[in-house]
C-alpha cells in the first residue's frame, strides 16, 4: 500500500543554494510523525514542497500515490492534505463560523453556489457547529476572529483546517506563541480531534522537543537539507549525538 | 437578526426613493437618474472591492462599456428595448471582462490597481481615437428607448426621466441589491470575503483564490455596464469622458464616502455625492476643491465612511439607553 504522503529524493535548490538535498520521507496511515532540525535545515522549504506551493528541482511528492509536486496548495487541500500555519492564519473580519464555514464550504463542495443563502443551509452550520465543538469554540461561534485571544486564534485556525476533513495534516509548529503551560493541552486537543475527524497521518514541525518525544511514533531529522536520521522515537532519543545536533545547533543560533 | 436590520433599512430607503417624485420637482428626480446608475455600478464594484479586497481603478471601463453599449444597440443596430439593451451590454462587458481580469487578478494590491488603470486608459484612448467608429471626442449618441415595450411619447425628456424612467432605475436598483444581497451572503460570498482578508490562508482551505478573484471581476463588469447604459440614456451620449481616469476615481471616492465595509455603503456613498456635486457646482466653481477636503477628512477621520459614522452612532445610543 502506498504511503498517505511521501517524497522521494526530493531536492530543492535556490540559485547555487541548495537548500534541500535528496529528502525521502512518508507518512504511513496511523502514524504521527515529526521533522525536527536546527533552523535553517529545510524544514520550511520542505513544508512548502509537501504543500505544492514550491516546484522542487528534483525528485517528487506524492501524496496517496499521486504526484502531487507543486499542484499548488487549493489542490492539495482538495485532495486532503490540511495545513496548520506556525505563524497564526485568520480571516480577521470573519467570525468563527464563517473561518470553519470556509473550509465546510470547500469540502461540501458548495463553493459556486452564488445565490443560496449561506445561512439557510443546514448542512454547513451542522458541521461547523461540530468542529467548534471539538476544539471548543461552540461558545465563540459569531464572534470575530480578530477579537479572539491568541489561544482562540490558533485553536480556529487549526479547527478550519480540520473543517476540511483531511486524510493527512500538516502541523507547523503548532504549539509556538502559546505558553509553555498550554502546549500539551493545544497537542492533546489536536490529536484528539484528527482522531475524531478521522485524519489518518498527522507530520509535525516541532522545536519543542519535549513535544515531540511525547507524541511522535517517528522523528525524521533534518541538518542543513540532508536528511540525518528517520528513527523511531525512542531510537532516536537514545542517540546523544543526533540530539546534540538537533538542538545543540539550534540553541547556537 | 443581522437581516431585519438590513431590510428595514433598505425597505425604507425604497419607500423615500419612491416618494421622491411626488414631493420634487421634475428637474430633481431626473437629477437622480445618474445616482441610480452610479449606485448599481457601485454595488459590483464593491463586490470587488469591498468584499474581494481588490480595488480597481479602471471600473469606469465597464461604464463605457454600458453606455456605448446603448449607443451601438439603440443607436446603431436600432433595437430600441431597453430591457434587450441592457441584456447585451452586461453580456458583452462581461464577457470582455474575462479576458480582461484574467490578467489583472493575477496580482493583488497597487499592480491590480495599476493595470485595471492601465486597460481602463487604453479603452479610453480607443474611444477617443478610433473617431470613425466611435465619434472620438463628441462621442455616440444614445437614442430614447422604449421601456417594457412602452415608449412614452407623451412625456418631454425631463418628464420621461422624472416619472417612468426614475422608477424603472428604482426598480433596477431593487433587483440588483436584491441580487447582490444573495451573493454576498452566498457560500460563494463566504469564499470571497475569505479571499479578501487573507488569501494565503485561503488557498489552505481549498479557496480557489485566483478564479473567484476572476468571478467577481466579471460580475462588477456587468453591474457596471448596466449603470452605464443608464448613465448614458439620461444624457443621450456616450462620452468618452465617462471612461476616463477620474471617473474610475469617483466610483471610489463614492464608495468611501458612503463606506465600503457596509452593503449599503456604495449606494449611499452614490446618494452623497450625487446630491453634493449639484449642491457644490451651483455654490461655487470651487466644488471639486470642496468634493477633495471632504474625501481627505472622511479617509483620516471617518473612515468606516457615512455609513460606518451612522452605524457608530446608532451603537453609542444603545449603549447609553
Amino acid at each position: 500500500m502506498s504511503a498517505l504522503i511521501e517524497t522521494r529524493h526530493l531536492s530543492k535548490a535556490y540559485g547555487g543554494f541548495l537548500a534541500l538535498d535528496d529528502v525521502s520521507i512518508a507518512v504511513q496511515a496511523g502514524e504521527l510523525v515529526s521533522v525536527v532540525g536546527p533552523n535553517g535545515a529545510g524544514k520550511t522549504t520542505l513544508v512548502n514542497l509537501l504543500t505544492g506551493l514550491l516546484q522542487p528541482t528534483s525528485g517528487d511528492v506524492l501524496f496517496m500515490g499521486t504526484s502531487v509536486a507543486g499542484v499548488g496548495p487549493v489542490t492539495l487541500a482538495d485532495h486532503g492534505l490540511a495545513r496548520a500555519f506556525q505563524l497564526i492564519q485568520i480571516f480577521p473580519q470573519l467570525t468563527v463560523a464563517e473561518t470553519i464555514g470556509t473550509a465546510v464550504v470547500s469540502r461540501q463542495k458548495k463553493r459556486w453556489r452564488l445565490f443560496s443563502p449561506l445561512a439557510a443551509d443546514g448542512e454547513i452550520s451542522a458541521r461547523v457547529r461540530d468542529v467548534a465543538n471539538i476544539f471548543g469554540l461552540d461558545h465563540r461561534l459569531d464572534t470575530m476572529a480578530a477579537t479572539l485571544s491568541q489561544g482562540e486564534k490558533k485553536l480556529l485556525d487549526v479547527a478550519s483546517a480540520f473543517a476540511l476533513d483531511p486524510r493527512v495534516i500538516l502541523l507547523d509548529e503548532p504549539t509556538s506563541g502559546v505558553s509553555t503551560a498550554d502546549k500539551h493541552g493545544i497537542m492533546k486537543t489536536l490529536i484528539e480531534a484528527a482522531k475524531t475527524a478521522g485524519v489518518q497521518g498527522i507530520l509535525l514541525v516541532e522545536h519543542d522537543m519535549d513535544l515531540v518525544a511525547a507524541y511522535s511514533h517517528r522523528i525524521i531529522a533534518l541538518s542543513e537539507g540532508k536528511m540525518l536520521a528517520d528513527l523511531p522515537t525512542a531510537d532516536f532519543f537514545a542517540d546523544p549525538r543526533l540530539i546534540e545536533t538537533v538542538i545543540g545547533k539550534r540553541r547556537g543560533h | 437578526m443581522k437581516l431585519p436590520h438590513a431590510a428595514i433599512v433598505a425597505i425604507a430607503g425604497t419607500a423615500v426613493l419612491a416618494l421622491l417624485p411626488l414631493v420634487a420637482p421634475p428637474y430633481y428626480a431626473s437629477l437622480m437618474v445618474p445616482f441610480f446608475g452610479y449606485a448599481i455600478a457601485l454595488l459590483g464594484f464593491n463586490l470587488l472591492f469591498g468584499y474581494t479586497g481588490l480595488l480597481s481603478f479602471g471600473h469606469a471601463m465597464f461604464l463605457g462599456f454600458g453606455a456605448y453599449g446603448a449607443a451601438v444597440v439603440a443607436g446603431v443596430f436600432g433595437i430600441k428595448s431597453f430591457e434587450a439593451v441592457l441584456v447585451l451590454v452586461t453580456l458583452a462587458a462581461m464577457a470582455a471582462a474575462l479576458p480582461i481580469g484574467f490578467l489583472c487578478v493575477r496580482y493583488v494590491g497597487i499592480f491590480f490597481g495599476m493595470l485595471t488603470l492601465a486597460f481602463g486608459m487604453l479603452f479610453h484612448s480607443f474611444l477617443f481615437k478610433f473617431y470613425h467608429l466611435t465619434g472620438g471626442d463628441s462621442g455616440m449618441r444614445v437614442p430614447r428607448m422604449n421601456i417594457l415595450g412602452l415608449e412614452f411619447a407623451k412625456y418631454n425628456k425631463i418628464e420621461f426621466l422624472a416619472e417612468p424612467f426614475y422608477y424603472y432605475c428604482l426598480a433596477l436598483l431593487v433587483i440588483a441589491g436584491l441580487l447582490m444581497w444573495r451573493i454576498v451572503h452566498s457560500p460563494f460570498g463566504l469564499h470571497l470575503r475569505a479571499i479578501r482578508d487573507n488569501a494565503r490562508k485561503a488557498e489552505y482551505l481549498a479557496v480557489h483564490v485566483r478564479r473567484f478573484r476572476l468571478a467577481a471581476f466579471v460580475i462588477s463588469a456587468g453591474y457596471g455596464a448596466i449603470g452605464g447604459a443608464i448613465l448614458g440614456f439620461r444624457v443621450g451620449l456616450a462620452d468618452p469622458e465617462l471612461v476616463y481616469w477620474t471617473q474610475s476615481g469617483q466610483l471610489v471616492f463614492m464608495a468611501v464616502l458612503g463606506g465600503f465595509a457596509n452593503f449599503f455603503g456604495p449606494i449611499v456613498g452614490a446618494l452623497a455625492f450625487t446630491l453634493l456635486q449639484d449642491q457644490l457646482q451651483s455654490l461655487t466653481q470651487y466644488w471639486r476643491f470642496i468634493l477633495g477636503a471632504i474625501l481627505a477628512l472622511i479617509v483620516v477621520g471617518f473612515p468606516g465612511g457615512i455609513v460606518g459614522l451612522a452605524e457608530g452612532l446608532r451603537r453609542r445610543r444603545a449603549r447609553a439607553a
